[in-house]
């Protein structure tokens, strides 16, 4: 894919950018940096059995950034004129007030193997092969039992090109594909109706959605989760023992501990983990990674929104807290390594710690082992989503798909439930870990501080001894 | 091939119906474009010194197109003619894949107005304070909330915020309308520690569409002190069922899912524990839900939706009856009703549903009354995650807030779940508290429900 996009497009110089970073260090600063984002989307959906609308946009910007110590000064601009990217940098250099620096400006970019296709990523795909994965997931969702009467089968792609130069000779480009299909059904029988949803994707080629991950295998699983529910006891309330299965349900380490860790939280001390460092915080069969250089996977990427590689970063060895995630200024602030994890939803966005795929390596354990060890408990195999206070440790998140483990069986499906723990502790019950390590299909979109940027998740097949499970059944 | 950018000045008016036109001479038989531009502002100011200061401004622009039956719509934040041509050619383009949606199109002509008159949501004072007065602002926010107590020892910082915006809307029936909105807020978010090391945050936060009604940083500041100091030492309850009591944060996101449930796309696809009931009873007789676009200054207020349509007063609820589902002109055309005027349409995609000023009737009672007449039960300041099913109404969320004896706040309480049903819930309002007020588009009083179930110990 053509790497020069922005100097090609917008007749970028070497000598522009450093007039721009030049403008943004006017009023000193330790560091700036320039961040080009040209991105292109297409999505499109199928309801009721028809193709109702299909969307595409372009969205293109640059974004100003100059930290001073502590402080950062930001501007953006998607008018990419010359004389606008200026009043952007000079806009972000009030934030500084000191003698004029020098930048280093540096066209040289570091040669790294790329972790996703670089010629014809999803994105490329004719709009009619697009449309046909749809049709096909409606069709099979239909097809799965009569029960199913409501079916939205979407499909997504975008192609994100970045440019980033730092005053320290940072320079970075990036094409970063993603796509993703989604699969939405209803299932209703007399009175009771339930819903199911199934979804997946990556940095991938289209054909992805042909082999691996195709319409029939995400319409397949919402449906069998619609007709599953509609059998779903009222889930019980109270504390119990809790078994995760694996994959998705990573997003409790998402919730539980991942947002914990991430630098800017500690270097402000306002997280539950702050000075934990070198501490159990964990049982010693959990050994959590955030990695962002798996291939083709969601939240995988070459290089970071600051134009650093990114890493496989050990956060908790065997229950100790080995590591935190870090972008440039917590790095520097607090002395610590940059891990690569410094993101931004878009040019509009000042970047901040983030998380790439985080997930738990496996254990010994057997998953059947570990369903037979409970003798009265809830098995939670599918989840819509969580939250987290990272000042005091408390996280939920709602399964979708849970079953009561009694006398050592997996029996009743229960109807949706919430589980909410303390951070700092849900990990030191962990007792048993399977061998048997999965990554959700790739679906996951993480918020904070009101951005959005996509991410993994993924464990083996856990037990935690203790946890609060919100339902209406009665308490156990 | 390199080439040279220029900046391009444009008047919104003048493109909007010039996109309008353009789709029409390549073969649209309906078409709507949507021009913003927008500047923002927004500072942090942390244990007294400025962390962030970003200042920003942003346009865009998009177009629905419709060829016979068929729907498409793209979107660019490139404004130069080259743009704005590839933007309608690529819609014409995309709309040749789509199927033929009998229901599909813009609303009909005689749809078409606005409210005529100044709805007071645009002051261009949110913009006057210069940078420092800014700071100033965010800074004496978090001293005020740090001053409270000692026990205050850190801080996520004091806020200031500022933004303005213009929307112009045109379609190819002739429609064109355009508003500016303003909005200006302070927020402060103090973190308390106990002696055990234990770390509580909350926050407070004012927001108004112009600076005269902003509260005072002061004002601000000591509220999110308060919210913050009252929750160290919080423990969890036993599992069981008491009345809760929800006070009007909670009680507006419980709201939210009312409004959620009462979205005609949610009703024509039965996705919703609501479709289907309208006209029928499903909640108590003390509950009416209005929905109004039309309250001048109001953070839900605009003078047409997003097709153009002239917003207004809906009742959703009347005494516990379903009197009105909230729709646009697809969702109207499906279930065979007539657009309610609540269209929301950003840039990007088809146009979904939105409320205007979406509230619930007051009642009689103060808060505290109704606290007092709670003899065992939990006061519910805060919702943690999003357990709320709208096909079956089943609701469960993480939940932190105070502890109820003999009409008393005793304790703070975290880590606990509650859970119910949300038609169930909105059928048993024990009561509904006196204290409407306005701190965003969604507004409830008070609320005591009664049956549902608490998760903890």
């Amino acid at each position: 894919m053509d790497k020069r996009f922005f100097f090609e497009k917008y007749g970028l110089s070497e000598r522009d950018l450093e007039k721009y970073l030049g403008a943004a260090l006017s009023a000193g600063g330790d560091y700036a940096d320039l961040y080009f984002e040209y991105l292109t989307c297409t999505s499109l959906s199928v309801d009721e059995s028809m193709v109702k609308s299909a969307s595409q946009g372009i969205s293109a910007g640059c974004g100003v950034r100059v930290v001073t110590g502590e402080r950062t000064g930001y501007a953006y601009t998607d008018d990419l004129a010359p004389e606008k990217i200026l009043h952007a940098a000079r806009t972000a250099a009030l934030i500084a007030s000191g003698p004029a620096k020098t930048p280093i400006v540096s066209l040289k970019d570091k040669a790294r193997p790329s972790l996703y296709p670089v010629t014809n990523p999803a994105s490329d795909a004719e709009l009619a092969r697009k449309v046909e994965l749809v049709f096909r997931a409606d069709k099979a969702a239909r097809a799965y039992d009569p029960r199913i009467k409501e079916v939205r089968a979407s499909y997504a792609d975008e192609l994100r090109r970045i440019l980033v130069i730092g005053s320290d000779g940072t320079f970075a480009e990036d094409v970063q594909p993603l796509s993703r299909m989604s699969v939405f059904v209803i299932a209703r029988d007399g009175e009771l109706s339930a819903k199911g949803n199934s979804g997946g994707g990556g940095r991938n080629k289209f054909e992805i959605f042909l082999t691996e991950k195709t319409p029939e295998h995400f319409a397949n699983e919402a449906a069998r989760q619609a007709i599953l529910q509609l059998s779903a006891v009222p889930c019980p309330a109270g504390e119990m023992e809790v078994v995760l299965g694996p994959g998705w349900p990573g997003v409790l380490l998402h919730e539980a501990i991942g947002h914990g860790l991430e630098a800017d939280f500690n270097r402000k001390k306002t997280s539950a983990f702050s000075g934990l460092l070198g501490k159990r915080v964990a049982s010693d069969k959990c050994t959590v990674v955030d990695n962002g250089t798996l291939n083709e996977r969601r939240g995988s990427i070459n290089v970071d929104d600051e134009g650093n590689s990114t890493s496989n970063t050990m956060l908790i060895e065997k229950g100790i807290l080995k590591g935190y995630m870090a972008d440039k200024l917590s790095a520097r602030l607090m002395g610590l390594p940059n891990t690569g994890n410094g993101r931004r939803e878009s040019y509009e966005h000042i970047p901040m710690p983030r998380m790439t795929n985080t997930y738990m390596l496996s254990g010994d354990d057997l998953p059947e082992d570990i369903i037979k060890s409970v003798k009265r408990g809830l098995y939670a195999v599918n989840f819509a989503g969580g939250q987290v206070d990272i000042t005091n440790g408390k996280f939920v998140f709602a399964a979708s798909e849970a079953y009561l483990i009694e006398d050592g069986k997996i029996t009743a499906p229960v109807k949706d439930a919430t589980l909410i723990g303390n951070g700092p502790d849900v990990l030191t019950r962990v007792s048993m870990v399977g061998n048997d390590l999965q990554l959700d299909e790739g679906i996951g979109t993480c918020g904070k501080d009101g951005q959005s940027v996509p991410v993994g998740v993924g464990i083996p097949t856990l037990k935690i001894d203790r946890m609060t499970v919100g339902g209406t059944g009665s308490a156990q | 091939m390199a080439t040279t950018v220029t900046s391009v000045e444009v008047d919104l008016r003048e493109m909007a119906e010039s996109v309008v036109n353009r789709a029409t001479e390549l073969g649209a038989t309906a078409a709507e474009a949507v021009v913003s531009e927008g500047s923002e502002f927004s500072t942090v100011v942390r244990l007294g010194e400025v962390e962030t200061l970003k200042e920003s401004g942003a346009r865009g622009l998009g177009v629905r197109v419709f060829v016979g039956q068929h729907a498409a719509n793209t979107s660019t934040s490139d404004l130069s003619p080259q743009g704005v041509e590839q933007l309608v050619r690529s819609a014409i383009e995309l709309a040749k894949i789509t199927s033929e949606d009998p229901m599909g199109g813009i609303p009909e002509a005689a749809q078409l107005g606005q409210i005529e008159g100044d709805l007071g949501l645009y002051y261009d004072d949110v913009y006057s304070l210069s940078t420092e007065e800014r700071i100033e602002h965010a800074r004496r926010a978090e001293k005020a909330a740090l001053a409270v107590d000692p026990r205050l020892t850190n801080s996520d910082g004091g806020t200031f915020d500022a933004s303005i915006g213009r929307k112009v809307l045109a379609n190819s029936h002739g429609f064109i309308g355009e508003y500016r909105s303003s909005y200006c807020s302070i927020s402060a978010v103090p973190i308390a520690s106990d002696e055990a090391g234990g770390m509580q945050r909350d926050y407070w936060y004012s927001v108004a569409r112009t600076l005269a009604k902003l509260e005072s940083p002061e004002e601000v500041g000591r509220i999110a002190a308060e919210r913050t100091l009252r929750r160290l030492g919080a423990r969890k309850l036993k599992t069981q069922k008491v009345p809760i009591v929800f006070d009007r944060q909670t009680a507006g996101a419980l709201l939210g899912h009312i409004f959620e449930a009462a979205n005609g796309d949610a009703i024509y696809r039965h996705a919703s524990f609501l479709a289907g009931k309208l006209g029928q009873k499903p909640f108590g007789s003390n509950l009416t839900v209005i929905d109004d676009g039309t309250i001048p200054g109001g953070f839900g207020s605009r003078p047409f939706d997003g097709e153009g349509v002239p917003t207004r007063r809906t009742t959703v609820i009347e005494n516990g009856e379903l009197k009105n589902y909230l729709l646009n002109t697809y969702t109207a055309r499906k279930l065979n009703l007539a657009t309610t005027g609540n269209a929301s349409r950003g840039l990007a995609g088809t146009p979904g549903i939105g409320h205007g000023n979406f509230y619930l009737e007051p009642g009689e009672k103060s808060q505290e009354e109704i606290i007092k007449g709670v003899t065992q039960g939990l006061l519910v300041t805060e919702f943690l995650g999003f357990g709320v099913n709208l096909v079956t109404g089943d609701f469960s969320r993480g939940a932190s807030g105070m502890w109820i004896e003999n009409g008393e706040l005793a304790y703070p309480v975290e880590e606990i779940t509650v859970a119910g049903n949300l038609g169930d819930m909105f059928s048993n309002l024990a009561e509904i508290g006196s204290d409407l007020i306005w701190r965003g588009s969604v507004a409830c009083p008070t609320l005591r429900i009664e049956g549902m179930t608490i998760a903890g110990e």
